[in-house]
Parts: C-alpha cells; sequence; structure tokens
C-alpha cells in the first residue's frame, strides 16, 4: 500500500511539527460546554497559544468510551441545547481568525443521523480538517469508511493497548492525518500516572506508522506530556482541560494548555 | 465499539464458533439445560384466557417456569460456559428489570465466577427485591446514576467496565442487541424457546399455530421464539413493543413502531431519537422494556416484511397484567 502525499491542513502542520523537531499538541474540547460562548474562547485561545490540531467534540448523549468527565461535559453541552450546527457554527467563526487544524470529534450516531455526505459537506464548509469517530474501528462499516476516507475530511484512527500487531499496521496504512494511539485499556479520563509500558508500545506503533502517533488518555499535566513527547510525536489532552474549566474557566483551562505546550517544547530531536 | 474490544470481539466470535461445533460444550449447554434450567418448559392451553378473548386456541409458553423466573438464564448458562471454556474468570452484565442480572448472576454461582451488575438508579429503586436476589447469590450490584439512569446507561457502563476489564472479563449482553457477534449468540441460546414451542404445538394440534406473539424489547424472547418460526411462511410473527403512554407521546420504547435507524451499542438498528441524532429516552411502566434501541435481526424482520410490530401501552399492558392471573392463574 503507497503512503498517501501530505495535502490536507494536518499533514502540512505535522510536517512543520517535525522539521523543527519539536512535538505536536492536540488539545480535545466540548462544544457547548459549560457554553458556546466558553467553547469559541477556548478554541481562539488554544489556536493562539499554538495548538497543532484542536479536537472540536460534538457532545453525544451516550459517550460510551467516555469517562466520568467528558460523560458530565458532554450531558452538560446537551441540557444547554448545543446542537451539530453548534459544532459548525463555532468552527466558522474560528476559521475568520485561524488556520489551525480542527479535527471533529464524535460518535458515529450524530454523523449517521446527519447523513454522511451532509455531514461531511458541512463540516468542510465549516473548515473541518479531518473526523475521529470513536466508535468506528477499521472494518466496522466499510462502506461509510470508504466513503468518510475518500472525502476532503482526514478519517483519523485509533490504536488500542489490545490491539494486535497485525491489525495495528493495518489500522496505520488506513489512517489518514494522524494516528491516535489510545494510552490505556480504558476510557477517558484524567489520571495521575502514566503506564510505564506506554513508551515501548507507543514507539512500537511508531515504528509501523507512516504517519506522526499522537498518544491520548489520561495524558493530563506536563510531566505526562514530556513523556509522551520522549515516545510519540504528540500528546492529545482532554479530561485535564475540562477539569481545569470546570474549576476556574477558561483562563485556567488556557493556562494549563500553555504549560503543556511549554513542557512539549521541552521535547526536542 | 472503541477499539479497544475489537480484539475480544474477534476472540468471542471465534470462541463461539468453535464452541458451537464442539458436541461435548452442546453437550453441557442441554445437560445444564434440563437439569439445571429445568427444560423444556411447559406450553399450557389457556381455556379461561381464550373465552375471555373470544379467540383460540390459544397457548402459552411458561418461560417463567425456568430457574430465576424468566428466559433469560437460556442466555447467561451458555455465555457463562463459553465464558469459562474462555478463560475470563470475570462476568459483568447490564440489568434493566433485574431478571438478566439474577440469571448472570445465578449462573456466576453455578460456576464459580465473580460476577459484577450494572443496574441503573431508577431500576434499583422500581425492583429492589431483584437487587436482594443478585446479592444474595454473590454478585455486587453497581448502581448507574449517568443518564436515564436505566437500562441504557447500565449498558454504557457496563461497556466501559469493558473496556478497561477486557483482558480477564467476559461481558453476558441480556439480549439480542450489542456489537457482533452478541445479537447471534444470544439468539441462538434463546432458540431453544422456539424450537419446544413448535415441536410442542406439533404435538397438540398436529398444525403450526397461525401467530406467534412476543413482547419486544431488546428483543431476546421474541428473537428465541421467531427463529425457529421463520422459515414456516404461514405463521404471523407479530411483536409487541412497548408504547409508554403512547406513541407521539415522546414517551414510549418504541423504536421499531417509530425510531428510525441509528447505531448504539455497536450495532446498525431502529433507534429513539432526536433530529441531531441524540438517543431519546425510552419509558415504559414494564422495567427492562425501556431501551431506545432494539436487537437489529428485528430492524431485519420488519424491513423485510416477515415479522409485524405493533404497540402496547401502559394502560392497556397493567389491565392485562391485572387480568391474566384471574383467569387461569
Amino acid at each position: 500500500m503507497s503512503v498517501r502525499p501530505p495535502q490536507g491542513r494536518i499533514a502540512v502542520r505535522f510536517e512543520e511539527v517535525a522539521a523543527r523537531g519539536r512535538r505536536g499538541f492536540v488539545p480535545y474540547v466540548t462544544t457547548g460546554y459549560p457554553s458556546l460562548a466558553h467553547t469559541r474562547e477556548m478554541v481562539a485561545g488554544l489556536a493562539e497559544l499554538g495548538a497543532d490540531v484542536i479536537e472540536l467534540g460534538i457532545p453525544f448523549s451516550d459517550p460510551m468510551a467516555d469517562g466520568p468527565t467528558i460523560q458530565r461535559s458532554s450531558q452538560g453541552a446537551l441540557d444547554n441545547g448545543t446542537t451539530v450546527d453548534d459544532v459548525f457554527d463555532v468552527l466558522s467563526e474560528l476559521r475568520r481568525t485561524s488556520d489551525v487544524p480542527v479535527v471533529i470529534f464524535s460518535y458515529l450516531n450524530p454523523v449517521y443521523s446527519r447523513g454522511v455526505e451532509t455531514f461531511i459537506r458541512d463540516a468542510v464548509e465549516a473548515g473541518a480538517d479531518g473526523i475521529l469517530a470513536t466508535d468506528l474501528p477499521l472494518g466496522a462499516d466499510p462502506a461509510l469508511e470508504e466513503e468518510l476516507s475518500d472525502s476532503p475530511l482526514d478519517l483519523v484512527r485509533l490504536v488500542a493497548p489490545t490491539t494486535t500487531p497485525g491489525r495495528i499496521r493495518e489500522i496505520a496504512l488506513s489512517s489518514q492525518g494522524f494516528l491516535y494511539y489510545v494510552a490505556r485499556t480504558g476510557v477517558t479520563g484524567a489520571r495521575d500516572e502514566l503506564r510505564s509500558a506506554l513508551a515501548r508500545e507507543a514507539g512500537a506503533v511508531r515504528s509501523v506508522s507512516p504517519l506522526p502517533v499522537a498518544v491520548g488518555f489520561g495524558v493530563s499535566t506536563p510531566d505526562h506530556a514530556r513523556a509522551v513527547g520522549a515516545a510519540a510525536d504528540a500528546a492529545v489532552v482532554g479530561s485535564a482541560l475540562v477539569n481545569r474549566l470546570d474549576e476556574g474557566g477558561v483562563a485556567a483551562a488556557l493556562a494549563l494548555a500553555r504549560d503543556l505546550r511549554c513542557a512539549l517544547d521541552e521535547v526536542r530531536g | 465499539m472503541p477499539e479497544t474490544l475489537i480484539p475480544a470481539l474477534d476472540e468471542l466470535t471465534a470462541a463461539y464458533a468453535q464452541a458451537m461445533s464442539d458436541p461435548s460444550f452442546l453437550a453441557e449447554f442441554d445437560a445444564l439445560s434440563a437439569d439445571y434450567v429445568g427444560r423444556p418448559t411447559p406450553l399450557y392451553r389457556a381455556r379461561r384466557f381464550e373465552a375471555e378473548a373470544g379467540v383460540g386456541p390459544i397457548y402459552l409458553k411458561r418461560e417463567d417456569l425456568n430457574h430465576t423466573g424468566a428466559h433469560k438464564i437460556n442466555n447467561t448458562v451458555g455465555q457463562a460456559l463459553l465464558a469459562k471454556r474462555m478463560g475470563k474468570p470475570r462476568i459483568i452484565a447490564e440489568t434493566g428489570a433485574g431478571q438478566h442480572g439474577v440469571a448472570t448472576a445465578t449462573a456466576c454461582a453455578l460456576f464459580d465466577m465473580e460476577c459484577v451488575v450494572y443496574m441503573g438508579m431508577e431500576d434499583v429503586e422500581r425492583q429492589s427485591l431483584n437487587v436482594y436476589r443478585m446479592e444474595l447469590l454473590g454478585a455486587e450490584v453497581r448502581p448507574v446514576e449517568s443518564g436515564t439512569r436505566t437500562l441504557k446507561d447500565a449498558t454504557n457502563e457496563a461497556l466501559r467496565d469493558w473496556v478497561t476489564n477486557v483482558r480477564d472479563t467476559h461481558y453476558i449482553i441480556g439480549s439480542v442487541v450489542g456489537p457482533h457477534p452478541f445479537p447471534l449468540i444470544v439468539r441462538d441460546f434463546q432458540a431453544v424457546i422456539g424450537r419446544e414451542a413448535r415441536r410442542q404445538i406439533l404435538e397438540v394440534e398436529g398444525r403450526l399455530p397461525a401467530s406467534v406473539v412476543a413482547c419486544v424489547g431488546g428483543g431476546s424472547n421474541a428473537m428465541g421464539m421467531f427463529h425457529a418460526f421463520v422459515g414456516d411462511e404461514g405463521v404471523e410473527l407479530i411483536g409487541v413493543e412497548a408504547a409508554g403512554h403512547g406513541l407521539g407521546s415522546g414517551h414510549s420504547s418504541a423504536p421499531l413502531s417509530e425510531g428510525r435507524p441509528g447505531v448504539l451499542h455497536g450495532s446498525l438498528s431502529y433507534l429513539l431519537q432526536d433530529a441531531d441524532g441524540q438517543v431519546a429516552p425510552a419509558h415504559s411502566v414494564a422495567a427492562g422494556l425501556d431501551y431506545p434501541g432494539v436487537g437489529p435481526e428485528h430492524s431485519h424482520l420488519m424491513d423485510s416484511g416477515r415479522a409485524r410490530y405493533v404497540s402496547v401501552g401502559d394502560d392497556a399492558a397493567r389491565r392485562a397484567f391485572r387480568g391474566l392471573p384471574g383467569l387461569g392463574g
């Protein structure tokens, strides 16, 4: 299988990151939590402080791969009446001031419900660069996967610690934009420690992936970011930012994001 | 389904195929069905009910006479046996009314396996007797506070446990829902209902029934019953969903009657959802029928026209519940 030539904003950004010997920073935001105004402020701030890719989350009623933090933020966003249209509106607005790559993070049903073709069209129109569907593993729905892969959106795939070596290679070759390595068996959520085997596992995934490898699930502190930066191309941080948003508002969440950015920048080579 | 579970689902698919072609597995399952579950269950002609209804003959397949009082144990004994074979010492399950939880706890007690059952807080409160039974059987019941605090959310929580502990844990799903191969496995373990009923009706009536009727939440008892009759074209298959406060009220559990296709818990099927694809809360007076999705094979049987699905609201269900015991016990 040939490696897809870099073409999208995500590929371009990761090439720049690699050329400078840096590590990528990929923050996640639940759209509409605690309000759309907060989300607008968050994504603008994240773009400004140097996020390499923003994962813009569509809140879903049944986030079965998420832990308590993102369950709470998703439910809160839905209680506020947040819709898929709102997610695209936030993105359109961000595009007036920033060309930071944005991946739409969603469960499958909101995509399916809108109609895949319509969803892709609206997402692209709003300025999205990729889609990450946590409940769409490789081979689950080949027709849908092909439709997403052939679209202008990068279909970002996930590899888990339980994924077999043969399947890791298959997923790595079919992913677009970057490859997401799930740092532990389990759901999303901030943690005190990363697993000691993570560096070795991420290294193994990286050795078979033609794309940059981002590591997420439990990455919460600058120390974690440094550890991930030593083993992979980028760190994804979600729940820790949502928790900080709860505790101290947008300013506090952006302060943590800045610390994470700095920690990743300490890793070189 | 999250990627983390894919290897476990592949392993389960392979182990299941191997078990079903292994005579010793099937012999053990059949022996347990007879000696432990109490099969076959009777097919009983409800004569006083016929007189009241003005039609007949009407036969009741008495799955309530199984050990633990429901059909759920057909599946839990089968899946626990499968988990033992796969070397998974820990079992988790979701439960709505508590029948599947009790049946799972029972199978785990039989095979000496650790058992954790997730149950929505609302169901814990309205079905407290079954919580007591599960605990008596040695299971740990974990109340679920998230979402609608019913079956759907218990299923989410069980999936979160499974994704975390997948290496040593088997998830016994209680209905013909969830990711492949669960709808297939649950149907096959429940298919004994229809096989027995078909044989029994031929023995007593000398012909097949005009109709077979079963209630549908996720749809395991209905699927178990229908499966043996799908090839009998003259036999009408009727599934009954819970209409709650009525279709169109926003308080039903009738995805086949008023849902549209969607993806929940790893399968594509009819689903109660809003315009944005957010799963809508389901309601029924019957705990355990209040699930916003339904087994994908029921969706298939409806779309192909082989089965027909109707719905009954809370009030009519309550009247029937009060009426039937007085017409034959």
